[in-house]
């Protein structure tokens, strides 16, 4: 649509006016339901101002009236990439609260699980980032990798992607001993896939022609913009809450921290492409402890059901059991604030809790929502072809931004 | 870490004493009541002074006290990464309160502001577009405040006859139900029927 008419007396050149598209919600390059209205000047971008909220279900408002148990749920509903890697905030956060130690086999099982939600998220961004600026097989690679993983996520929990896995004190259920050969047999075996995506792309002189110099963030800018994740380290600033301030058992893995030196989105790919062979290789830590210290993966306490067995004989057990999943636990009043590392970046809950059984205020803080606020400055003058490339590298899910 | 948080906290009050009410530090976290017309002074020397540095805004946020006269608590996340420290900034208002807005300070809090504008109806002062962002276009309301019901006032449906999405008054199928599982014996303030025959 253009705007203004012509029957006034400008000449050939002032009668040029800016063209303003609507993007999305319906584009697939969008990412989910993502619109952009772009005021662009030939096929420069001038202006781009992002409408979010088409995917807002209210998570926050319907926290507030239900038990904190069944809050858990609602956090795999958030970033749907990377479902367990969300349960992970809001467990810290209750676990903090209500001093509660997590035994060490569940922190074990919360770490490799996370890092297989790390990898989930890279590969669905790698390579659907690739599909974005033309190349078509690396998705379909991708794609058949995460099947894998899921199969994982199922056998672990039962759900292939709403997990409900991660509890307040622990982990839901151990893994059966098979899983943990299976998921280190897979984890020999993946680096393959990564070469092979690396081959494809990563000296691919159409995807560096999309993706090099483009959206470039330097180090200040990805400060005002409060940038976390890839999108800060491949500025090259090395921080990371695994490392900076380690929760779970972070501290005992060997893991590096790769960063980027330009800032464009071709080093975020590889940013993510290294951080997949690194959680690979914590997978792989996590497995070799997991064989060698058994026990059990939830704090017997208060916020966690008693063991199945012992509902059988004990009256006790059976009244905790009852109260746990009608009332729900009690957090004692206090408000909190717990991060963690989520694959995008600083994924974090604050937590107000005032004594009851359902949380006063939780506010959820996703990283998709300040990676896409910076959309307007990054794409400024870039190609309207670039939106996409930009829009992919922020690795935006709208399950996140618009809870 | 509570030992550098102290520290931290009695630089903070020793260098802006107008802008610090209190501070206290739970769960090895430092906040700090603020007044809400000193913010951004207050967060510009937070951002600028060599032993703060907090150079990241982590979030903005508010809490709803429907029933204090300082209705809302407004929460600032601050995040340095030179000292590796967080830090929690609470500003009491009133509900006709305008808070001073700190875009020109951290780009990022645009959207912060709006969703707290949104969400609440807190307006920011000097913001330079305060639109609401998660809520649907020609919302009325505020979602998360405690007096918003969680049905909302309106529901959207596909009309076969008009063509278009219609807007209605939402009307329930069955009575919505908040389940109320607090313990009749421990905590629960309200009167069962026949507890006026335990007093007789």
């Amino acid at each position: 649509m253009m705007d203004g008419n012509f029957d006034d007396a400008l000449t050939g050149e002032q009668k040029i006016r800016n063209f303003n598209i609507n993007f999305g919600p319906q584009h697939p390059s969008a990412h989910g339901v993502l619109r952009l209205v772009l005021e662009l000047d030939g096929e420069i971008v001038e202006r781009c101002d992002p409408h979010i909220g088409l995917l807002h279900r209210g998570t926050e408002k319907l926290m507030e009236s239900r038990t904190y148990l069944q809050n858990l749920p609602y956090f795999d509903r958030l970033d749907y990439v990377a479902p367990m890697n969300q349960e992970h905030a809001w467990c810290l956060a209750i676990e903090k609260l209500t001093g509660v130690v997590v035994p060490r086999r569940a922190q074990l099982i919360r770490v490799l699980f996370c890092e297989i939600g790390r990898v989930l998220n890279h590969l669905m961004n790698v390579t659907t980032g690739a599909l974005d600026v033309g190349a078509l097989t690396p998705p379909l690679w991708g794609f058949t990798a995460r099947e894998e993983l899921m199969v994982f996520y199922e056998r672990a929990c039962g759900a292939r992607l709403h997990a409900a896995y991660f509890r307040p004190g622990g982990v839901h259920q151990d893994l059966p001993p098979q899983l943990i050969e299976d998921i280190d047999a897979w984890a020999i075996k993946f680096p393959k896939l990564l070469d092979n995506i690396d081959e494809l792309l990563t000296e691919n002189r159409i995807f560096k022609q999309r993706t090099v110099d483009i959206a470039t963030v330097s180090e200040q800018e990805a400060l005002d913009w409060a940038f976390s994740g890839v999108m800060l380290r491949g500025s090259g600033m090395a921080w990371d809450l695994r490392r900076a301030q380690p929760y779970e058992c972070y501290d005992e893995f060997d893991f590096k921290i790769p960063v980027g030196t330009k800032g464009d989105c071709y080093d975020r790919y590889l940013c993510r492409m290294a951080e997949m062979r690194e959680s690979t290789s914590i997978i792989r830590q996590a497995l070799a402890k997991l064989r060698v210290e058994p026990g059990d993966v939830l704090a017997r306490g208060k916020i966690t059901p008693p063991k199945r067995a012992e509902m059988k004989t004990s009256m006790e057990a059976l009244i905790h059991h009852f109260k746990l999943y009608t009332e729900g636990f009690h957090v004692p009043a206090g408000e909190i604030y717990a991060a963690v590392e989520a694959p995008k970046g600083e994924f974090g809950v604050y937590l107000v809790a005032d004594g009851t059984n359902k949380p006063y205020r939780a506010k959820i803080r996703a990283p998709g929502y300040l990676h896409l606020q910076a959309m307007d400055h990054l794409a400024k003058g870039h190609q309207l072809a670039d939106v996409s490339a930009i829009i992919a590298t922020m690795d935006v899910v709208f399950g996140e931004i618009d809870r | 870490m509570s030992d550098a948080l102290t520290e931290l906290a009695t630089h903070i009050e020793a260098r802006r004493p107008n802008a610090v009410l209190s501070w206290s530090i739970s769960h090895g976290e430092l906040t700090l009541e603020v007044l809400a017309a000193q913010l951004v002074p207050l967060v510009d020397f937070l951002q600028t002074d060599g032993s703060c540095r907090f150079s990241t805004l982590v979030d903005i946020t508010a809490i709803d006290h429907p029933e204090r006269s300082q209705r809302f608590d407004v929460v600032y996340h601050l995040l340095s990464m030179y000292q590796n420290q967080r830090i929690r900034l609470k500003a009491a208002i009133r509900a006709d309160d305008m808070v001073p807005s700190i875009v020109t300070l951290h780009p990022s809090a645009n959207w912060f502001e709006r969703e707290v504008f949104d969400m609440f109806g807190i307006l920011f002062a000097g913001h330079p577009d305060l639109r609401r962002i998660l809520t649907d276009y020609g919302f009325r309301g505020h979602p998360l405040r405690k007096d918003f019901p969680t049905t909302g006032y309106t529901e959207v449906r596909y009309d076969e006859a008009q063509k278009r999405v219609v807007y209605e008054p939402v009307k329930l199928v069955q009575e919505y139900r908040q389940f109320d599982f607090m313990s009749p014996w421990e905590g629960a303030d309200y009167i069962l029927p026949g507890d006026d025959k335990a007093k007789a």
